[in-house]
């Protein structure tokens, strides 16, 4: 079976003034219903690595495979199709649209896809907002949101498309203890419940150590590959050293 | 799983994309209503202004085009010619020198004038007018005035000048009531105390004494020719020169007075008489309209590039502070020709918006300005400023508004669309 996402040898050289390798010859390969942590210290290239999974950035050498075919000779359209109709994303940051209601960034993408009636659509998009417990809140702003609201509207707008793949920059890294708690159950849910893959990038060791896999990353290279049942390394700053939340 | 080509297969319709756009275009502007109504108001300010101020400056200009063209015909045809007629002898021998040569005499007046105005009238889009102008003089209260007397055919002079217009008191039809009527200036009636209904004596060139009876007083404003002109009917114009049948003048008044220069030298090589268009005769005065056109034009040009400028300032504004949105569309799967086209139709909403308003905006400053009435002086009638409605103007007003409009929304929108998320979703947390 080829794996859902796979990564040979992906490389990002930033090529300023100095050169500064933000990742280094990373290979992996996720599959269907894994749900895996991407974790290592500050600076370490964690979001960068993500980044190039998801085809926001490009890769400076190497390849990334999505449903095994190469991303390597694609245009810029066709990336952005492939993030379309393939990935959902979710940032630390919700980046919703502040103009639209709930349902109407939730709808953003589907809208783009156009592989659903319209009528379809906002159905979908009030069903995913349900199931996410913001049943009483579709038709509600960003503004008129609290910051654990918005990240799960985030969430929803990431399912819009039934991605293959979800990928999650710091997913509660804006986010108090209770929110955090909420965000991440939904999260696990939807791999064990609804056999989601998600690739999620944290420092908190804690939510870490309660997925599947761990990918270690250290000064921009891979250092270890751990499933649940391997001890995580311990060469990282306390949980609760969380960048403040954002308003 | 076999490989899956996760490229698009079918591409979702065109349409649908765009009216997808159009409506996140209709909410980001609709929602940015603060911002959205002051970029509305910098277009329509720009487009407003210069187009008042065109409006002003060519209509200033028209009417004194028109006021020029109104005081002498737009073709005068003499019973001169160009060139003085060249004698026998200097035909026949090259460099020769004569003394005592008796000059073939030419006959004075337009031969054949019938066929003249029959044949301008045929070839030409206007109206024609025949004339015997010829000099007299008022004798009055032991005084000789000189006058200069037109000889007309009343229909026909109204038709080709303005006279109809000032008559002060009677009509110039009134000529056709006797035999015996004339027309005189208000200021050559004053000056020998004369009213509608007296008889006046004029003498003639040959020396012979006619009395007039005064049908009408003419006050065209302009002094000079209100106090040495007469009017009297063809017939009675020619008995009065002792020229049965004769005409000197012929003037034409065109529906087109642009074309008086092909018009007067058409009718020259015609008939051979010395034909001035009012261009001709005015040459001096046109030649100064060049300067004023180029600080005319000079004028508007910097009130529309300033126009424009706030424009493109309001817009790439707007642009620039939308670079986040642009970067978590693109993260979702937005094309980079997306972006481009959603702030493009964004500009030019609010272009077009600016662009309504301000025609609308120019067209009520137009008639203000048409409505400010000055006091003059020397006259009790009250100056009002000439304006004109062009269309001409509004679609230059309107075209540059919106192509800064697109321009300010395409260029940053351009860079913004190029731009990796990536930097932009990093900078945001």
């Amino acid at each position: 079976m080829t794996a859902l996402l796979e990564a040979r040898k992906i490389g990002r050289v930033l090529d300023e003034t100095i050169k500064v390798t933000l990742v280094d010859d990373v290979s992996l390969s996720v599959g269907e219903g894994e749900f895996v942590a991407i974790t290592g210290p500050s600076g370490s290239g964690k979001s960068s690595l993500l980044y190039l999974l998801g085809l926001l950035d490009l890769p400076t050498s190497g390849d990334v495979l999505i449903k095994g075919q190469s991303t390597h000779d694609m245009t810029p359209d066709e990336r952005a199709h492939v993030r379309l109709a393939e990935l959902g994303f979710i940032f630390q940051f919700h980046f919703l649209l502040p103009e639209f209601t709930a349902r109407g960034n939730v709808m953003l993408p589907m809208r783009r896809l156009a592989r659903l009636s319209q009528r379809e659509q906002h159905e979908r998009a009030g069903d995913l907002l349900a199931s996410l417990g913001l049943g009483d809140h579709i038709d509600k702003r960003p503004d008129q949101l609290s910051g654990g609201q918005r990240q799960r509207v985030a969430v929803a707008r990431a399912l819009a498309n039934d991605p293959a793949l979800i990928l999650a920059d710091e997913p509660t890294g804006s986010l108090d203890s209770k929110s955090t708690e909420q965000v991440f159950t939904i999260l696990q849910d939807l791999v064990d419940k609804a056999g989601r893959t998600i690739l999620a990038v944290t420092h908190d060791l804690d939510l870490a150590g309660r997925m599947d896999r761990r990918l270690h990353l250290i000064d921009g290279r891979l250092a270890s590959d751990a499933s649940a049942d391997v001890e995580v390394p311990h060469d990282e700053p306390p949980a609760d050293n969380r960048e403040p939340a954002n308003a | 799983m076999a490989d899956q080509d996760v490229r698009p297969t079918a591409k979702s319709s065109p349409i649908d994309v765009t009216l997808l756009l159009l409506d996140l275009a209709v909410t980001h502007v609709v929602a940015r209503g603060r911002q959205t109504l002051l970029a509305i108001l910098g277009v329509a300010l720009g487009v407003g202004f210069s187009v008042a101020m065109a409006a002003l400056l060519e209509g200033s200009q028209k009417d004194f085009v028109e006021q020029l063209i109104n005081a002498i015909p737009n073709v005068e045809i003499t019973d001169e010619r160009r060139e003085a007629a060249q004698q026998p002898a200097q035909l026949v021998f090259d460099d020769a020198q004569f003394n005592s040569l008796t000059t073939r005499e030419d006959p004075r007046g337009i031969r054949n004038p019938i066929a003249v105005t029959g044949a301008i009238r045929a070839n030409v889009e206007g109206r024609v007018s025949a004339a015997l102008q010829v000099q007299g003089v008022i004798r009055y209260a032991g005084r000789d005035t000189g006058v200069s007397l037109s000889g007309v055919v009343p229909e026909d002079e109204i038709s080709v000048s303005q006279i109809g217009d000032d008559m002060e008191a009677g009509l110039l039809t009134d000529l056709n009531s006797r035999a015996d009527a004339v027309v005189l200036g208000d200021d050559l009636a004053e000056s020998i105390t004369a009213e509608v209904g007296d008889t006046v004596t004029l003498v003639s060139p040959a020396g012979d004494i006619y009395s007039y009876r005064m049908v009408g007083i003419i006050d065209s404003g302009n002094v000079a020719a209100d106090a040495g002109t007469g009017y009297l009917l063809l017939s009675t114009a020619q008995v009065f020169a002792g020229r049965p049948n004769a005409v000197n003048t012929v003037r034409v008044s065109l529906d087109d007075p642009d074309t008086a220069p092909q018009v007067a030298s058409w009718i020259e090589s015609q008939f051979g008489y010395k034909s001035v268009s009012w261009q001709e005769a005015n040459e001096a005065l046109l030649e100064s309209f060049i300067v004023r056109d180029i600080i005319m034009y000079t004028v508007v040009a910097a009130i529309l590039l300033v126009a424009g400028f706030g424009i493109y300032n309001i817009i790439s504004t707007i642009t620039y502070e939308k670079t986040r949105d642009i970067a978590i569309m693109k993260s979702l799967g937005f094309y980079e020709g997306d972006m481009r086209r959603l702030f493009v139709m964004e500009g030019l909403a609010m272009g077009i918006a600016g662009s309504l308003v301000g025609a609308a905006l120019g067209v009520l400053l137009t008639i203000a300005l048409g409505q400010v009435e000055f006091v003059n002086p020397q006259s009790d009638d009250p100056i009002t400023i000439p304006v004109i409605f062009s269309p001409l103007h509004y679609s230059i007003a309107i075209g540059i508004a919106l192509g800064s409009a697109v321009f300010a929304a395409y260029m940053p929108a351009r860079k913004a669309s190029v731009l990796n998320p990536v930097d932009i979703i990093r900078g945001a947390t």
